[in-house]
């Protein structure tokens, strides 16, 4: 609720700010950050202003006593400002500045925690596409477990929906980060780590690895598309059905150390990824196990009895 | 007998250390070390080497070896740094291979911190704690000596990769499993892990000296609530170090172990695990950014009472909010890696934990203000760099706290504005406080003052530098250019912005080269301090001679207020007016030992043969720690008698002798 009477204000201020600020550099929509393509990344965007306007607050109040000694009790002759070397202390004073930062903090954190916990929990909807995402070394393997098809340095989904992503590494540790869609996630080895996002319109959005992992790391980008539902749906189809599927031996030749172009596949073999995860997202808590079969996939919570 | 050699070769001088660039600095260091023992054989100075600085045990000696060494590696780190904005200053640029850059952000990382910034802050401590608190030494003269030479001798070990068997290149924090064999197989890391631990352990020893010599060796009188503030500051940095060294070491142990002796902690195979690294590793580095700003809390304590010429605003307050921040900072880690999948719960505390802590530092801001408040504030180039200071670390937190928003974090990490961030701390908050102590203590330390003039030059030159540097930094992140990229295609909009930042780097360069110029200078021109107390200051190194002599105190004062030297002033005492002759005795001063030197040689030895695995090497540098420890165990003649006339003689040649 709180938010709600904050979020006016702060509106009008940003785009005052950001237009001011931003475009006058001839290149606004290169703010990747501040020009989100969804859900995720406009709820990230509003936190970050919320906290930069708190912030801006406490800069002022500083700046302006700042300077305000500064100016005024300069050693200089003829200065007629109040000389008392031995004031060093005011019960009042220090209260304030004690409870002003923390009235301040409360601000932010209130709304910070709720969008902690939002961001976990991908929203409501009947079976979302799922992505298994490796970093490789330099490179990206997206595979659709529920579609049967493979991508390398691009990634194609649904735009409206919301698609989880799960993350691994069978490489040193890499991060997912499509900026416009939200924020990024780890990729480990031995860890699948889940990252939803959602992109609300059509487009073609820039990812890169975010965390540094040999010389070939800066090429480690890709785009992710997101087209209409029926045309994902189309593509996946018609990817499965036309593209040859990956062998274990393309499987190989992508664990080299290198970079590659984009590669597009109608299938791929079993045991290519960990079929164990941790996370908090879809069950709520704890580790859980993906159930690849027929159907679909499935998400079965573990108990310490079924490890493995 | 040939392929023996071509293996040293080929082991000692990969392709990697062969580049022109490395080739022509091999030359320069050729020539440079055979300038140097030529200049001291001619001179005929290798017996006061050896006998006043590489065998010392005093303190002030020990900060001067530590200061030369900080600017030193400033000089390294800061060439380094200047490579990267080269690197980056166009789209697509090839200024130098993709192998070099990596291995210059990490040696520019882990300089800056452990070889530059540490030990400029332990050059603090040595120069005046002793001092402050009114002792003779600090609690263990050899430890401290012990602690030098081991940090000394990591630098060396750590300098030495760049023309000796390559570079580390895994960043500063050294993830694994990137830093294990299977990607990484070169003797650099093995050169990190190496000589952090043997620095790391000369800086815990540091921590403890400095523990106990804080809480046993201050003058009667002082207690805990009437220590400076600057010593309030050397405790809690000793505590700090004390508990957040050990997960360090443990890190970087297992991940060494897990590079020569093929164990997997850390490993992609075996199920090793990473993240534990990055738990370890943040355990220690939290509080490792307190330990590398509370010193300059210190300071900026010092400083600004004494421009001001007014009492520290809110001392007990000052006290607890450092404290806090002490505790605190061990329960923020987690906010260095929100982005590893930890949950809501975990996440959103340690948010909260972080935000907790901009309270007491913000409450300091506050204080440190109100102490300018009714004060008479001198623009010296030491309070220049205070009133630099407060508006940088203000925005500098306040883009902190923007990246301990958890939501928000999944954006900034890792990005350029992370980047901007740390450096708009690390350098308003740790740099331009180890710039501040510089000019306010030179005197004491050297006795005579750094010019103003040009001191105010290197100032506004690294104020202005710092943030052309900086400012673009903060939207190259907000335009999602990510750290440690070697170069990027045009298109993203960055190239304009790391341009502006690139001429920012070249006049902190051109800063630097003023900053040598002005001690270089004010070595052989400045004003010699001749009364001890050149700033009018508040606290008891002042009430001594510059530089000090020996034995520091030739009488222990007595202390019975805060700020003691500024209240002796105010009642119209001094220490040396009030000396008499018969009040001077005696004095139990440690003796000057090689062990300390030698150990370090051993350590560096031991390294130098694990780094390439060679084990008889190794072993050598092993044996002769065992045998310098046994021999300093075993070696009670420790300390000598400094005669009553000698003092004597000293104070009344410094005119401090009554009748």
């Amino acid at each position: 609720m709180f938010h709600q009477w904050v979020k006016r204000p702060y509106r009008k201020l940003m785009l005052v700010a950001l237009v001011a600020g931003l475009f006058s550099a001839g290149c606004g929509q290169q703010y990747v950050m501040l020009d989100p393509a969804g859900p995720v990344g406009k709820s990230e965007l509003h936190l970050m202003i919320l906290a930069s306007i708190a912030m801006a607050i406490v800069i002022a109040i500083v700046f302006v006593l700042f300077f305000y000694a500064l100016i005024r009790f300069r050693d200089k002759p003829g200065n007629t400002a109040p000389y008392r070397p031995e004031w060093d202390g005011h019960k009042w004073l220090e209260i304030v500045w004690w409870v002003l930062p923390a009235v301040l903090l409360t601000v932010i954190a209130i709304p910070m925690v709720k969008t902690t916990y939002a961001l976990d929990r991908i929203p409501k909807a009947k079976d979302p596409v799922v992505i298994d995402v490796t970093s490789l070394t330099w490179k990206w393997l997206f595979q659709y477990p529920g579609q049967h098809v493979a991508t390398v340095n691009y990634a194609v989904i649904p735009a409206g929906e919301p698609v989880l992503f799960e993350l691994t590494a069978n490489s040193p540790m890499n991060a997912f980060w499509v900026p416009q869609l939200g924020g990024m996630e780890y990729t480990m080895p031995n860890r699948v780590l889940p990252l939803w996002l959602e992109a609300s319109k059509p487009g073609t959005y820039w990812g890169r690895s975010a965390q540094f992992s040999g010389i070939g790391f800066e090429k480690m980008m890709f785009n992710v598309k997101a087209v209409s539902p029926a045309a994902f749906q189309a593509w996946a189809q018609n990817t499965h059905a036309t593209a040859s599927p990956m062998t274990m031996q393309d499987y190989k030749q992508l664990l080299k150390f290198n970079t590659v172009g984009n590669a597009t596949y109608g299938g791929y073999p079993q045991d290519t990824f960990p079929t164990v995860a941790s996370g908090f997202t879809l069950t709520g808590s704890g580790m859980y196990t993906i159930e690849h079969n027929k159907n679909g996939i499935k998400y079965l919570p573990m108990t310490m009895s079924t490890n493995r | 007998m040939p392929s023996f050699v071509s293996y040293l070769i080929h082991t000692l001088f990969p392709p990697s250390v062969r580049l022109p660039d490395i080739l022509l600095i091999d030359v320069g260091l050729v020539f440079g070390i055979i300038g140097i023992v030529v200049f001291l054989t001619k001179t005929g100075r290798w017996g006061s080497l050896w006998r006043d600085w590489l065998t010392t045990v005093d303190h002030k000696k020990i900060a001067v070896m530590y200061l030369i060494a900080a600017l030193l590696m400033l000089f390294r780190g800061g060439v380094d740094a200047l490579m990267i904005r080269a690197q980056l200053a166009a789209p697509g640029a090839h200024f130098m291979p993709a192998s070099q850059y990596d291995e210059v952000f990490t040696t520019h990382g882990t300089i800056m911190i452990f070889f530059m910034a540490m030990p400029f802050i332990f050059a603090l401590f040595n120069a005046v704690v002793p001092l402050m608190i009114g002792a003779r030494d600090v609690a263990f003269p050899r430890l401290n000596a012990m602690s030098y030479w081991l940090f000394a001798m990591g630098a060396a070990l750590f300098n030495v990769s760049f023309i000796i068997g390559g570079s580390p290149n895994a960043g500063w924090t050294a993830y694994p499993p990137y830093t294990g064999l299977a990607y990484n197989p070169g003797p650099g890391e093995n050169y990190y892990f190496l000589a952090l631990l043997i620095a790391g352990l000369g800086t815990t020893m540091t921590g403890i000296n400095f523990l106990v010599t804080t809480i046993r060796m201050r003058a009667p009188g002082m207690t805990l609530m009437k220590m400076p503030m600057f010593v309030w500051s050397t405790m809690v940095t000793s505590a700090l170090i004390l508990f957040a060294f050990p997960p360090l070491t443990v890190a970087l142990a297992m991940s060494l172990f897990d590079r020569l002796f093929g164990s997997s902690f850390f490993t992609l195979a075996h199920g090793g695990m990473p993240m534990m690294y990055v738990n370890l590793f943040w355990l220690f580095g939290h509080p490792e950014v307190y330990i590398l700003v509370i010193p300059l809390f210190g300071v900026f304590s010092e400083v600004v009472a004494t421009y001001s010429r007014k009492a520290l605003f809110g001392y007990p307050l000052m006290v607890v909010s450092i404290l806090a921040i002490m505790f605190l900072s061990y329960g923020t880690w987690v906010h260095h890696f929100f982005t590893m999948g930890a949950g809501p719960g975990v996440n959103a505390f340690f948010g909260l934990s972080t935000m907790l802590i901009a309270i007491p530092t913000g409450v300091k801001i506050f204080n440190w203000i109100f102490t300018m408040w009714g004060g008479r504030i001198q623009m010296t180039t030491a309070m220049l760099y205070q009133l630099a200071f407060i508006p940088t670390f203000v925005i500098g937190g306040a883009t902190g706290v923007l990246l301990a928003v958890v939501p928000a974090d999944y954006q900034f990490h890792n990005s350029y504005f992370l980047i901007a961030h740390f450096h708009n701390v690390i350098i308003g908050g740790t740099v331009f406080g180890l710039l501040s102590a510089l000019y306010y203590w030179w005197p004491k330390m050297f006795g005579m003052k750094l010019n103003e003039r040009q001191g105010r030059w290197a100032f506004w030159l690294f104020f202005i530098g710092f943030w052309v540097t900086f400012t673009p930094q903060y939207f190259l992140g907000l335009k999602g250019m990510t750290r440690r990229i070697y170069t990027y295609p045009a298109g993203f909009g960055w190239h304009q912005l790391n341009v502006i930042s690139t001429v920012g780097a070249l006049i902190m360069g051109a800063a630097f080269v003023v900053l040598v110029y002005n001690i270089v200078w004010s070595l052989r021109f400045g004003e010699r301090d001749l009364t001890g107390d050149p700033w009018d200051g508040r606290t008891l190194e002042w009430a001594l001679p510059s530089p000090v002599p020996e034995y520091n105190f030739a009488r222990i004062p007595v202390v019975h207020e805060r700020d003691a030297w500024w209240a002796m002033k105010q009642r119209g005492q001094s220490l040396a007016g009030s000396l008499r002759a018969e009040d001077v005795h005696d004095v139990e001063m440690p003796k000057n030992t090689p062990i300390p030197f030698l150990i370090g040689v051993s350590f560096f030895v031991m390294g130098f043969g694990m780094t390439f695995k060679w084990w008889p090497i190794a072993i050598i540098g092993f044996i002769g720690v065992i045998l310098c420890l046994l021999f300093s165990g075993f070696d009670y003649d420790d300390h000598h008698h400094l005669k009553a006339d000698v003092i004597r003689n000293t104070e009344a040649s410094l005119g401090r002798l009554q009748g």
